[in-house]
């Protein structure tokens, strides 16, 4: 694996296998949440099984993590190789001639979204992981109540974090709109499926941090 | 039409460069873009000064020889043209154009707009080509059965005129478009087969040695590619160099 990853060809495969599996997590993610908004209980029900179940706590979310974090140095390790690669810049680029703004700026989209991550991790994973592993229980509620929507409902009481969240979920929007067929063309998957599949990218680019937000502007509102 | 021209002037590989202005006047909506720099040049060289230095050669958009990286695009604002059939018409009365040499780390300067695109050559050598045996007991191509939707992808592969308006136009000084065509052209073809392996793991490897950065599917190469060049190229080199490394 690590010969692989010495070529251009080899980081670019790596890059979009761990785009893909993040791209299917952040779909299961959304699936959860849509959840708060159509039936806490539910929402519940399922937070803990999550949050309980050895497979998906000592197995799944280690390799989430381990995605996550290589996801985003191989971002990093790339722009730095890309910008090495570059020789004295033009005077005058006009890159919006032939590429989109997302397509050139997916550094700093990635960048806003791993700063948007850090909060998401501080507001709910951390506190998630104390709870179970530090206070020690396991047992996933509060006042006889299933504590999960309650503790979703808080979070989105202040205004300021929806209108952040909102930020973060419009720089995933970015990101996606290229990253979802880029991924597809980096594993080599350019065929008669890939205008299909453009369309198709598109709108789960759209969809899925539209939604986000919506659940996020729900929860403030109904609170 | 009266035009004001920015250059990049720079005296040898190891000088500094900087642009400079210059003002050509009464040139002529029909003429190509080099027989614009042709009357520059010879405005230069009659006031003893020294003419822009600038890759040409056939001036039929075959050869791949001009490089220019004009108004912030490579071969200028036209599309499916090479500088050489890039027509004044595109340009108004009065404009001020920008002119750059085709910029990358793997494509050093020599003079003003004169870039070292060996690298290229370097790249093909590694692995673009077919072992043929030419002693005379060659067998017929037309003997070997080619689908005619691969000869054409094959064809369209072949296309490709080494210019490194590709590499010029990518963000990250990419070169895979190139790289992605001449490994195309022949694993579409029978005759290409039997050296995939090595020819995609040999030709990577060169690219990278040189120092080419990494595709991020911008797709800015397909765009500015003077011959069309597909970004299927790319994907298809993705999966012959993904299975030639998994088979060892």
């Amino acid at each position: 694996m690590s010969g692989i990853l010495n070529s251009s060809i080899g980081r670019k495969f790596a890059m979009a296998l761990s785009a893909l599996f993040l791209m299917i997590f952040v779909l299961q993610h959304f699936v959860i949440n849509l959840f708060s908004v159509l039936s806490p209980d539910t929402f519940n029900e399922i937070s803990h099984f999550m949050g309980t179940f050895w497979v998906i706590q000592y197995v799944i979310q280690p390799i989430l993590i381990i995605g996550v974090i290589f996801h985003f140095v191989m971002g990093f390790v790339l722009e730095i190789k890309n910008n090495k690669a570059n020789g004295v810049k033009y005077a005058k680029n006009n890159g919006a001639a032939n590429s989109t703004w997302m397509s050139r700026n997916m550094i700093w989209s990635g960048g806003f979204i791993l700063a948007f991550l850090i909060i998401h991790f501080i507001d709910f994973w951390i506190p998630e992981i104390n709870t179970k592993y530090i206070v020690g229980d396991m047992s996933g509620m509060y006042n006889g109540e299933f504590r999960y929507f309650h503790e979703l409902q808080e979070k989105f009481v202040p205004i300021w974090r929806v209108a952040l969240y909102c930020v973060g979920f419009v720089f995933l929007a970015l990101h996606l709109l290229h990253g979802f067929d880029s991924a597809f063309q980096s594993v080599g998957a350019n065929n008669k499926y890939t205008k299909g599949l453009k369309g198709f990218g598109k709108a789960y680019a759209i969809i899925i941090p539209v939604g986000f937000i919506f659940i996020a502007l729900f929860h403030h509102f109904n609170h | 039409m009266n035009l004001t021209l920015k250059i990049w002037r720079q005296k040898d590989s190891k000088a500094k460069g900087q642009m400079v202005d210059y003002k050509v006047t009464d040139i002529s909506e029909h003429m190509s873009f080099l027989e614009m720099m042709d009357v520059l040049n010879e405005q230069l060289v009659n006031s003893g000064e020294e003419p822009v230095a600038f890759d040409h050669d056939c001036r039929e958009g075959i050869c791949g020889m001009c490089s220019m990286y004009i108004n912030g695009e490579a071969h200028g604002p036209d599309r499916g043209v090479t500088t050489c059939q890039l027509h004044m018409r595109m340009f108004n009365d009065g404009d001020t154009i920008t002119i750059e040499p085709f910029r990358a780390a793997a494509f050093p300067v020599i003079k003003d707009l004169v870039v070292d695109r060996m690298a290229f050559e370097r790249i093909q050598q590694a692995g673009g080509y077919i072992s043929v045996n030419t002693s005379g007991n060659t067998q017929d191509a037309n003997s070997i059965p080619i689908s005619k939707h691969a000869a054409d992808e094959a064809m369209d592969a072949a296309t490709c005129i080494g210019c490194g308006a590709c590499v010029a136009s990518c963000k990250n000084s990419s070169a895979m478009l190139f790289v992605g065509a001449k490994v195309s052209q022949y694993a579409l073809l029978p005759q290409g087969q039997v050296e995939a392996a090595d020819r995609v793991r040999n030709m990577v490897a060169q690219m990278d040695l040189e120092g080419f950065g990494n595709c991020t599917n911008t797709g800015a190469c397909e765009v500015e590619c003077p011959k069309g060049i597909s970004l299927e190229n790319i994907a298809r080199m993705n999966r012959e160099y993904l299975s030639a490394t998994l088979k060892g």
